[in-house]
């Protein structure tokens, strides 16, 4: 039994806006044991009938779940986000490549999850999923944010995986809050530099901000909730209005929100852009504030890269 | 039959012998392709679609036609023999197997193939899926039955026994296994590659009721399939003992045709002995 979480953890949002799908009778939840930390023991508790555990097996979760959408239901299949990876493979040529609607939530992700150790810090979930055709990929930054984007999967045409965290941070929206799969959200508004967060980092990111603010450096803030399809409309935007970027996950630099920026910044602009996440390796046990501050994924790592950045204009 | 309906055995032998030939001059056209372990399942095959499968090939989408998951997905010539002599698929279409934007994928894909419910090619996965499919179905109280083809090398793979475990907890009575017991994978014989034993007992110690029989004896498969498709009292799994590369000579029990296709002397002589 995990500890308990309430407040700002984004499991406790994703366990409730299964709660708010539920009223439609094609969505069926699949457990691989963990569903007391995942939080889709709620819907377990409510829905038994369409709660299907599948023991400590996450490879035949993920096809069971693909069967169950060929025949016409919505599977929301959850585990830690790094025993999602066990299963790669089956998501890929299982899942995706027929393009089916299964939704994936990976909870725990990065190293925030703290005192398990390295091996449960999933640091490249986000990169290895962002890599498949027809894959949505989310990565909310508090429960509330979560339960909202949860509740969109059913706008979904094909696959989803969605990472959440475990442990509670400041929330970042109100309940009721507009937001919306594919679509950045701007939190903070300043003309200096745009700092693109996700997960964690984005209570960071505001606090970094509000610290910059100090030096006369004007930050715009986003949750960029959905890395993949990635908001490049936004994206352009502030490439335009700020002229320089810094991107803020608990993630590897390799191929997450910083590799999704990258990839586009250096295509198609001459924007520089700093990058906040793990350099490349694995994590340790520890409380998720110790590990946190260890890797520079705090404000003053974020705070850095955004005086390289604009150093960099 | 359960249902009483006369099979023609002789009638659904002559269907298996015209899918060889549809085997052997699509794996020949594309100059690649699995004849062997097509061959192996063929007469499994005709024996499911030809007695008992509830499948409408004017509308292959119907929403409660019984599923068929061809999990040995590179065994794709075989099934799209089947859907060829069934009309759903023409000559054209498997003889463009294996060339660009043909519907007969190199593995069967659901997303391209009209017929094909479950997208293979990698081993392991069909169990799962065909697991998924039949629970669905009981949530839909709809008494579709899901039909899983497996070959034996495939359950190697340690996902085929995640699924078989899950199936009897879940007590998937509309579930069905036929494993093409060919005993040889793509390297070499199993034996010498990594035997797998008495894939039966395997099947009987996850709680699954299990027969035997000779994949290559029509009238014991149509007898065999009737059986399984009778039982409601957990998931079935029927062992087809079968050789390799059935019905040519020359691919019989060789391992170098699981992967390989016949020249144009090799199609003339396999040819001749199916005439």
């Amino acid at each position: 039994m995990s500890a308990p979480s309430s407040g700002g953890a984004s499991r406790d949002g994703y366990g409730r806006g299964l709660l708010r799908i539920a009223h439609d009778p094609r969505v069926v939840v699949l457990e691989a044991d963990l569903g007391k930390s995942t939080k889709s023991c709620h819907f377990r508790d409510e829905y038994p009938d369409r709660t299907v555990s599948l023991g400590i097996a996450e490879q035949n979760m993920m096809l069971f779940a693909a069967g169950m959408a060929s025949s016409g239901k919505i599977p929301i299949a959850s585990t830690f986000a790094i025993f999602t990876e066990r299963a790669f493979e089956q998501v890929r040529n299982g899942i995706a490549r027929p393009g089916l609607p299964v939704h994936i939530c990976g909870s725990h992700g990065g190293i925030h999850t703290g005192t398990d150790g390295s091996s449960a810090q999933s640091i490249e979930d986000l990169a290895i999923y962002r890599t498949i055709p027809k894959m949505t990929v989310i990565h909310p930054c508090d429960d509330i944010s979560a339960e909202e984007l949860t509740a969109q999967l059913l706008d979904l045409n094909g696959p989803s995986y969605m990472r959440t965290a475990r442990n509670k941070v400041p929330r970042m929206y109100e309940d009721g809050s507009k937001l919306k799969i594919g679509s950045g959200s701007v939190l903070r508004e300043g003309g200096d530099l745009a700092i693109i967060s996700c997960g964690v980092m984005v209570g960071v990111a505001i606090s970094a901000a509000e610290t910059l603010s100090r030096e006369s450096i004007n930050c715009t803030v986003v949750d960029m909730h959905t890395i993949k399809p990635l908001d490049i409309e936004l994206i352009a935007k502030l490439s335009d209005s700020c002229g320089a970027f810094v991107s803020a996950e608990d993630h590897s630099v390799i191929g997450g929100l910083g590799g999704a920026l990258s990839e586009w910044l250096s295509t198609n602009t001459s924007t520089p852009l700093e990058m906040v996440g793990v350099r490349d390796n694995f994590g340790q046990s520890g409380a998720s504030s110790e590990l946190m501050e260890l890797m520079g994924l705090n404000e003053a790592g974020i705070c850095e890269a955004a005086r390289r950045a604009i150093s960099r204009k | 039959m359960g249902d009483g309906t006369e099979v023609d055995v002789s009638e659904l032998e002559q269907m298996a012998r015209r899918c060889r030939v549809d085997i052997v001059k699509m794996t020949h056209a594309a100059k690649s392709g699995h004849p062997g372990g097509s061959l192996s399942a063929i007469d499994c095959m005709v024996a499911i679609y030809g007695t008992c499968l509830r499948f409408d090939t004017s509308n292959p989408d119907w929403e409660d036609r019984d599923r068929f998951i061809m999990s040995k997905g590179h065994a794709s010539p075989a099934m799209y023999s089947i859907l060829h002599q069934m009309g759903v698929l023409d000559e054209d279409d498997i003889m463009g197997f294996r060339t660009l934007g043909s519907v007969c994928q190199g593995h069967v894909d659901m997303n391209w193939t009209k017929g094909v419910d479950f997208s293979a090619g990698s081993l392991g996965m069909g169990l799962s899926f065909g697991l998924g499919c039949a629970l669905a179905a009981k949530m839909d109280s709809s008494d579709r039955r899901i039909w899983v083809m497996l070959g034996d090398g495939e359950t190697q793979e340690g996902q085929i026994w995640e699924a078989a475990m899950a199936a009897n907890y879940h007590n998937a009575t509309n579930l069905r296994v036929i494993v093409d017991r060919n005993r040889i994978q793509n390297d070499d014989f199993m034996d010498v590659q990594m035997e797998i034993g008495d894939i039966g007992e395997k099947f009987r110690s996850f709680g699954w009721t299990v027969k035997e029989v000779d994949g290559h004896d029509m009238s014991s498969l149509v007898d065999v399939v009737d059986w399984a498709n009778s039982e409601d009292g957990g998931p079935v799994a029927i062992v087809a003992n079968t050789v390799k590369g059935n019905g040519v000579s020359f691919m019989e029990n060789n391992p170098s045709f699981h992967g390989m296709a016949p020249d144009d002397e090799e199609l003339r002589i396999a040819l001749e002995e199916l005439s």
